[in-house]
C-alpha cells in the first residue's frame, strides 16, 4: 500500500484486504491501550467533565509501553543542583512530571484516540480492500497513528536500532517474527507516506 | 525542608531562576523513523529542512538535541506538542 499524491493534492493508496485487518486491529488495539485504565462513563470525574482537568492524580503508567505514548516531561536531573527546591532534584523533578501529567495527559490521550478513530472511520470505506483517499488532515492522523503503533510494538518487541538489519533467527511461525514482520511493514507505509506529505523538493 | 543559606537572595515560592533558560530537548529512541523526526521539527517549529535535519542527525548520534529554549511555560508547551507525536521530549533548565 504506497501512498501517492494526486493533482488535488489528497493522498491515495490502495490496500489488500489483510492491510486493511492488520490496520483495524492495530487501532482497535491501541484505542483498548489508552482507554482502558481510564474512568469509564459515568465515572467521570466532575471537575474533568467540566473543565477537562482532573483532580484525580495523573500517574505515571505501569505498562512500559504506554509509558512510551505519555512520557514523563522533566528526567531526574531536570533542575539544576543548586536550585532544585527542597534540594533534592529527583523528587522536584518527579513532582513537576505528575504536575504536568494532572494537566496534559487527558488531552494526550484524546488525541492519540482521535488518530486512531479517523484511520478505523475511513478503513471502514475499504472494509474489503481497495483504493483509499485522504485529505491532508487525515493522513496527519494516519502519520501519528502508524507512529503511536510503531512505538507500542517497538517496546513489546524490545526494538533496538538493529533490529531490522539482523538477520530473522526464526521460522515463519514464530510469532516474534510475525510482529517484527508487521512492524516493519508499518515503518515502510509511514516512510511512504512522509514522503508524500513532505517532498525533498518542497 | 533544608536549603543551603543563601543569605543574598531574598526567599521567594517561586524557585525558578529566571535568569537560567529552560530547553527542550529530543531524545534518541529506537523506533521514531529518521525522516519522521526531520518532518516533526519542521512542522512544530518552522524550522528549515536542512536546521531539522540537523537536528534530527543531533539526535541520531549524540543520543539527544537541544530543540528550542524559552520560558519554563513555553517548554513545556513545546514538550506536550512533541509528545503528541510520539517524539521522546523532555524540559529542563539549563
Amino acid at each position: 500500500m504506497r501512498f501517492s499524491r494526486t493533482r488535488s493534492g489528497a493522498l491515495r493508496t490502495e490496500l489488500a484486504p489483510v492491510e486493511v485487518s492488520v490496520l483495524a486491529s492495530a487501532a482497535a488495539d491501541l484505542i483498548r491501550l489508552i482507554t482502558d485504565d481510564q474512568p469509564r462513563e459515568g465515572q467521570v470525574d466532575p471537575l474533568e467533565a467540566m473543565v477537562g482537568l482532573s483532580s484525580r492524580e495523573a500517574r505515571r503508567p505501569d505498562d512500559p509501553a504506554l509509558q512510551r505514548l505519555l512520557p514523563d516531561a522533566y528526567r531526574d536531573d531536570a533542575f539544576p543542583a543548586d536550585v532544585a527546591p527542597g534540594g533534592d532534584r529527583a523528587t522536584a523533578a518527579q513532582e513537576a512530571s505528575q504536575e504536568f501529567r494532572r494537566f496534559t495527559e487527558a488531552d494526550l490521550r484524546a488525541g492519540k484516540r482521535a488518530h486512531a478513530d479517523t484511520v478505523l472511520e475511513t478503513l471502514a470505506g475499504v472494509a474489503s480492500g481497495g483504493e483509499l483517499m485522504l485529505d491532508r488532515a487525515q493522513a496527519d492522523a494516519w502519520l501519528g497513528f502508524l507512529n503511536d503503533v510503531r512505538l507500542v510494538l517497538g517496546v513489546r518487541l524490545e526494538v533496538d536500532e538493529d533490529t531490522l538489519e539482523e538477520p530473522p533467527e526464526s521460522d515463519d511461525d514464530d510469532p516474534r517474527t510475525q510482529a517484527l514482520e508487521v512492524y516493519s511493514w508499518l515503518g515502510w507505509v509511514q516512510e511512504s507516506l512522509l514522503s508524500c506529505l513532505d517532498p525533498r523538493t518542497s | 525542608m533544608t536549603a543551603p543559606a543563601q543569605l543574598d537572595r531574598p526567599e521567594t515560592e517561586d524557585v525558578v531562576d529566571p535568569d537560567r533558560p529552560w530547553v527542550t530537548i529530543v531524545w534518541n529512541d529506537p523506533v521514531n523513523l529518521m525522516s519522521y523526526v526531520t518532518h516533526v521539527l519542521m512542522e512544530l517549529f518552522g524550522y528549515s529542512r536542512a536546521k531539522a535535519h540537523e537536528l534530527m542527525l543531533a539526535v541520531h548520534h549524540e543520543g539527544k538535541a537541544v530543540v528550542s529554549n524559552g520560558t519554563r511555560e513555553q517548554m513545556e508547551h513545546d514538550v506536550a506538542r512533541l509528545h503528541a507525536r510520539g517524539l521522546w521530549a523532555t524540559l529542563q533548565q539549563d
